[in-house]
């Protein structure tokens, strides 16, 4: 305990010398406790070092790789083993959201246009092998991420924004040392320039994609690099056993000098995979496992345990995510191509229930509008106010009359038929909006096919009814364009279907994209995306049903545990156990 | 001398004639069905599955009449504040087992539990009933054929039947069940599920009842009774529908009886995989399927859905093996 004191009071002295030190500690000195402390406040502060850390996921990695992954938990801990342009800041609260620089000195600097963005690389940073890395390894590495015939999994983001020309790959890449691309531009060891097609105001977000993470040319294997990634963080693989299980160990080419964030405080990480969920959860209780890395929260019967039990519910955290469960109103089926229509559907919806088919209170809060409040700059509105957001059907029947069926009308509403929760949520509307009329049919539709082929398909939402259907968003990353640019710009919707925009068609809102993309403000153009939330709001092509949060459990052995807002779970640097 | 206790004292006093002459009754001839009939009342299990079957045809029907159960509308009739906020599944003991609602709420939206297995009783048991008649006239009509023709036929029918012995009946009623639109034979919505789900668990099961028919015919076809009709001229019709049909009521009954729990089940199967009749309608296998997600927190949920499918499912069966043993005159 003592050697704990004396640990957080050296971090509060850190803190006060002045930011640059990075620490990842927190702000009240003795740390915090309780039920959902770690959701803003360090908890167990500790710059201990030593232990194992004892990871494990009821599903597997899509990759190991850093160029071929896109789920939030994997871009969390990848950073244990390679260094990204840009990050995540490794701090509590709404400190977790914004962007610091990693390998690179600082954020990029933007040409006057947004078209260009340099980033000076910091120098000492070695692969676990010893050799230096150089700006070289990072364009290789972009370069690489670009060819998805190789890397399926990752997000396109450079390849539909940088400047590409005919480039589709460095393995088909005649010149002699693979790095072609001219949109991404290396002058020295030191400097890396991006060359984008179109303004982008918010390129540090792309900075921070693992993909960004340098990759040695020699030791690139393609589809098999996952099998031994070369590190340049504070870990390496030890042990890898694809599907099965792999060991971190420290690397001892990492140098804590270059790397202000990175606290590496346990010798180990263990990490299985392929788990049963009851079976993890079973075990953090026990105590015999650190954590659930999958960070998407509890499953529902240790739900039941954690919050019936006073003790348990102290060392557990429900954060709200960038998650948005919604119910797209589809323009294209009439009567919901009159405004009035769509809004009758707003104001008689029970957002209580909706709420209630997502697990209540812990399972989320009521939405009024689209950004959940997480995303920096975000505001809360609410446009179609009913009383405890449980359904106003006099209003909405005053709507109905507005758009001439006074009587109510007929239409379906689609959703996922293998979600449970989905399911609860279509009935809850059936039964809220059918006391104003508004008669729902439910259409189960299967999950793998839900985008491709039914709701995301707009023909055949269109003749086949589908006024409502339910659906729901992620953000990539914390900021309006990772939340919004997918779910409400009409031009990203294809005929051919896949599409996850499936109603907001309106070029009021794509113009005010448009002016998001070029601001470079940071302040004014959160401002902007607000603006885009409430064109949304007024159009009523959206019902909001609620923002997403997870029950969390944090071990009490787990020292140095918040929750990071910008992967919306605990954050996985700056971990330390209690030996 | 005293007679013994049991014995009512005229009867020891009965000359032994007026005994055989059945106290006083005259001796009369009973047919094959009433001797059926005493043995089947003699059964008390079965008696007691038979019992348990008409009530709950009763119950149905009655669900399929109206749209309301004890005054409630089983999809509907929402009870949001029985339920725990936190937690989501019902305050109270076990479910939340109450007065009002005497076998607790669903967990989420608390819809009375009572009322929806009512509601569900007569999906489960309509499409038992018609997919096993389905299977039956498809099994006899062939089975029949089959065995009295024999040669050729006989050989074309057996290989079909073997066809769809083998045909892996789960995984292709998934895909069909897939597949097929909202609207098609003109039907649409609930009714088109359920004449889907009748017809995939009807026609696919026929096999099993056409080769036990198939082979009693094919003894039966021997038999002196036959012959004797044969040699008075009659024709394959009248020989087919006078002479074999009746003999075949026995175990074309026997079969019925026993095959609506296999379909019962087979029904609750479909709707937990999510191919049944839709939400928010409810079915015994779909409250099931919703009950996974709750079964450590709300086990009650679960079970009661449970326990109708197993009480329904024992009810037919306990019935079936009395009929059978009553109707065999070899039995016991």
């Amino acid at each position: 305990m003592a050697a704990v004191a004396v640990a957080s009071a050296l971090a509060v002295g850190l803190t006060a010398c002045g930011g640059g030190g990075g620490s990842s500690s927190n702000n009240t000195a003795g740390g915090a406790s309780g039920f959902n402390a770690g959701a803003d406040k360090v908890v167990n502060p500790s710059d201990t070092k030593g232990g194992v850390i004892r990871m494990a996921n009821s599903g597997d990695w899509d990759s190991l790789d850093p160029g071929d992954t896109y789920y939030a938990y994997s871009w969390n801990f990848v950073r244990l083993y390679g260094r990204s342009l840009v990050t995540f800041q490794s701090a509590p609260g709404a400190d977790g959201a914004k962007l610091v620089p990693d390998l690179a000195e600082s954020l990029g600097k933007p040409s006057d246009d947004s078209k260009t963005w340099t980033y000076k690389i910091r120098s000492g940073v070695k692969f676990e092998d010893g050799k230096t890395v150089t700006s070289k390894d990072v364009k290789y590495a972009v370069e690489r991420s670009l060819d998805k015939t190789v890397f399926p999994n990752g997000p396109t983001y450079f390849n539909d924004y940088l400047d590409l020309g005919d480039y589709k790959t460095p393995y088909s890449d005649p010149t002699p040392d693979k790095l072609g691309l001219k949109a991404i531009e290396t002058p020295d060891d030191s400097t890396i320039v991006f060359h984008l097609k179109t303004a982008f105001s918010g390129f540090d977000y792309f900075a921070m994609l693992p993909s960004t993470i340098p990759v040695e040319q020699a030791k690139d294997t393609g589809s098999k690099y996952k099998e031994h990634v070369v590190s340049t963080g504070p870990y390496m693989f030890k042990e890898n056993n694809l599907g099965k299980n792999f060991t971190l160990v420290r690397n001892p080419q990492w140098d804590q000098k270059t790397d202000p964030l990175r606290k590496a405080l346990p010798d180990e990480y263990d990490v299985s995979l392929n788990v049963n969920a009851d079976d993890i959860d079973n075990r953090l209780l026990a105590g015999s496992l650190d954590i659930d890395i999958a960070g998407s929260g509890v499953q529902a019967a240790a739900q039941g345990k954690i919050l019936s039990d006073q003790t348990k519910k102290a060392n557990a955290d429900d954060p709200t995510v960038a998650r948005l469960w919604y119910t797209s109103i589809n323009g294209d089926v009439a009567p919901l191509d009159n405004v009035h229509c769509r809004k009758a559907v707003e104001y008689a919806a029970d957002k209580t229930g909706y709420l209630a088919a997502y697990g209540g209170q812990t399972g989320g809060q009521v939405a009024t509008n689209m950004m959940p409040p997480i995303i920096p700059g975000a505001e809360s509105f609410n446009t179609y106010e009913t009383p405890n957001n449980a359904g106003d059907p006099a209003k909405a029947k005053q709507e109905l009359q507005a758009c001439g069926k006074a009587d109510g009308f007929e239409t379906n509403i689609s959703y996922r038929a293998e979600r449970p929760k989905e399911k609860a949520a279509a009935e809850a509307l059936q039964q809220s909006l059918g006391k104003a009329g508004i008669k729902l049919t439910i259409k189960p539709f299967p999950t793998g096919d839900y985008y491709k082929l039914y709701a995301g398909k707009p023909d055949y939402a269109k003749s086949n009814n589908l006024g409502l259907m339910i659906n729901g968003w992620g953000a990539d990353w914390p900021d309006g364009f990772g939340f919004l640019s997918q779910i409400v710009d009409s031009r990203v919707i294809r005929a051919s279907g896949g599409n996850t925009n499936l109603s907001v068609k309106d070029p009021a809102v794509d113009a005010l994209i448009d002016k998001a993309l070029t601001t470079t403000d940071t302040a004014a153009r959160e401002k902007v995306w607000v603006d885009v939330d409430k064109k949304v709001m007024d159009d009523a092509y959206t019902l909001p049903g609620l923002w997403s949060k997870g029950l969390l459990y944090r071990p009490p052995n787990l020292t140095n545990v918040f929750v990071s807002n910008g992967y919306q779970m605990y954050d996985y640097l700056a971990l330390g156990a209690k030996k | 001398m005293t007679a013994p206790l049991d014995v009512p004292g005229d009867a020891v006093q009965a000359e032994p004639e007026a005994v055989l002459a059945g106290m006083g009754k005259a001796i009369e001839g009973r047919s094959l069905r009433q001797i059926a009939w005493m043995r089947l009342r003699r059964d008390r299990v079965a008696m007691a599955g038979g019992v348990v079957v008409v009530i709950l045809v009763l119950a149905a029907a009655v669900a399929f009449v109206m749209d309301r159960v004890f005054g409630l509308i089983p999809t509907t009739d929402f009870n949001q504040s029985l339920i725990d906020p936190d937690l989501q599944i019902p305050k109270g003991f076990f479910g939340g087992l109450s007065a009002d609602h005497p076998l607790g709420v669903e967990p989420v939206n608390g819809r009375d539990l009572l009322a929806r297995i009512f509601a569900g009783s007569w999906v489960s048991l309509l499409i038992a009933f018609l997919s096993t008649v389905v299977s039956v006239v498809i099994g006899t009509v062939l089975g029949v054929i089959a065995g009295f023709f024999g040669g050729w036929v006989d050989t074309l029918i057996s290989r079909l039947m073997d066809v769809f012995l083998a045909f892996p009946l789960l995984l292709f009623s998934l895909a069909l069940a897939g597949v097929v639109p909202d609207n098609a034979f003109g039907l649409s919505g609930d009714a088109l599920r359920i004449a889907l789900l009748i017809f995939i668990i009807g026609f696919f099961n026929w096999s099993y009842i056409g080769r036990i028919i198939r082979g009693q015919t094919l003894s039966l076809r021997e038999r002196e009774f036959v012959d004797a009709a044969r040699s008075l001229g009659a024709r394959a019709p009248h020989i087919l529908f006078r002479e074999l049909l009746p003999n075949l009521a026995a175990p074309i009954l026997v079969y019925s009886t026993l095959l609506i729990p296999t379909n019962v089940l087979f029904e609750s199967a479909l709707s937990y995989l999510g191919v049944g009749v839709r939400p928010p309608t409810p079915t015994w296998g779909g409250m099931l399927s919703d009950a996974t997600q709750y079964y450590q927190i709300d086990p009650e949920f679960m079970l009661v859905p449970g326990i109708a499918i197993f009480i329904t499912v024992l009810a037919f069966n306990l019935f079936g093996d009395g009929l059978r043993d009553a109707l065999d005159p070899r039995a016991r």
